[in-house]
């Protein structure tokens, strides 16, 4: 009983479970606990909301071509095609 | 003749070109991984040098750009790898600011002032959100290096937790702690910076 009363009202261990649960199933009582915490915490039911969708943010970041604004100086290209010039006819 | 054919439809390798063609892209793929300017420039020349190394092995079946991406990744994986190296174990229960700088320290209560609130997440439609995104990436970048490594894996390529934990070398729970600390952290730098 002590261990779900702590459950209940701490926060930090839901967010926790929040994000396992995202990726993979919780045992029963983890499950259970979680549940009970998400009925009297709205807090909570709003962070699983903004998880997910921060979640989702990232994923399709990642997952399109990268920003075309972000560029490297010139000078630094310049030096890179100089060193493969030169790794090309050492060999 | 047949066999010329197929040769004229492989991808050829033209290293000349590489740093006209592929370099900032690669540079940007990095940038939006690790956050660190100049790792992230050692990464792209690092890249091209193995890609020169490697060309006999080049097979043609993809892209140069796609063939050079994949050997970045992988370099990119080995930074993590050296991020996680000889990391200790993480507990929930650590009294750690990652966390406690959210939560009341006995019962793990939300501080009042750290309460999610309502800030217009919800409606923003991930395809069209070039300004969040950037706040995003922003908040992403202000992780520490160790987070970053373990929290981007985990989105990068919908590899499984335990393939993740595998490459990286870390125990579960110490993959979860991470992502916690990860989610909280950026959760409350979008919720300040995006309003």
């Amino acid at each position: 009983m002590n261990k779900l009363t702590k459950i209940l009202y701490n926060c930090r261990k839901a967010t926790f479970m929040i994000e396992k649960r995202m990726v993979q199933p919780l045992s029963f009582q983890e499950n259970i606990e979680l549940r009970l915490h998400l009925v009297t915490c709205g807090v909570c039911r709003l962070y699983i909301k903004q998880s997910h969708k921060i979640d989702l943010m990232v994923k399709q970041i990642l997952k399109s071509p990268p920003p075309a604004n972000i560029r490297l100086d010139d000078d630094f290209k310049k030096e890179l095609k100089q060193r493969i010039e030169k790794e090309l006819n050492k060999s | 003749m047949d066999n010329k054919e197929i040769i004229a439809e492989r991808t050829q390798l033209k290293p000349q070109g590489w740093v006209n063609a592929h370099a900032d892209y690669l540079y940007a793929y990095t940038i939006t991984r690790v956050n660190n300017e100049e790792q992230a420039r050692d990464l792209v020349q690092e890249t091209f040098l193995a890609a020169l190394e490697g060309m006999h092995k080049f097979e043609g079946k993809s892209s140069e750009r796609t063939w050079l991406t994949a050997i970045l990744r992988n370099k990119i994986i080995d930074t993590y790898r050296k991020k996680t190296k000889g990391l200790k174990t993480l507990s929930i229960n650590d009294a750690y600011a990652g966390e406690t700088e959210f939560f009341w320290n006995e019962e793990g209560h939300w501080h009042q002032e750290h309460w999610p609130a309502h800030f217009g997440i919800d409606h923003i439609d991930p395809l069209a959100a070039k300004e969040f995104n950037h706040i995003l990436q922003k908040c992403m970048q202000k992780l520490p290096a160790l987070w970053l490594s373990v929290f981007t894996m985990k989105h990068m390529d919908d590899e499984t937790t335990d393939t993740v934990c595998a490459e990286l070398k870390i125990t579960a729970s110490n993959f979860w702690v991470i992502i916690h600390r990860a989610k909280l952290n950026m959760r409350a730098c979008l919720q300040k910076n995006w309003m």
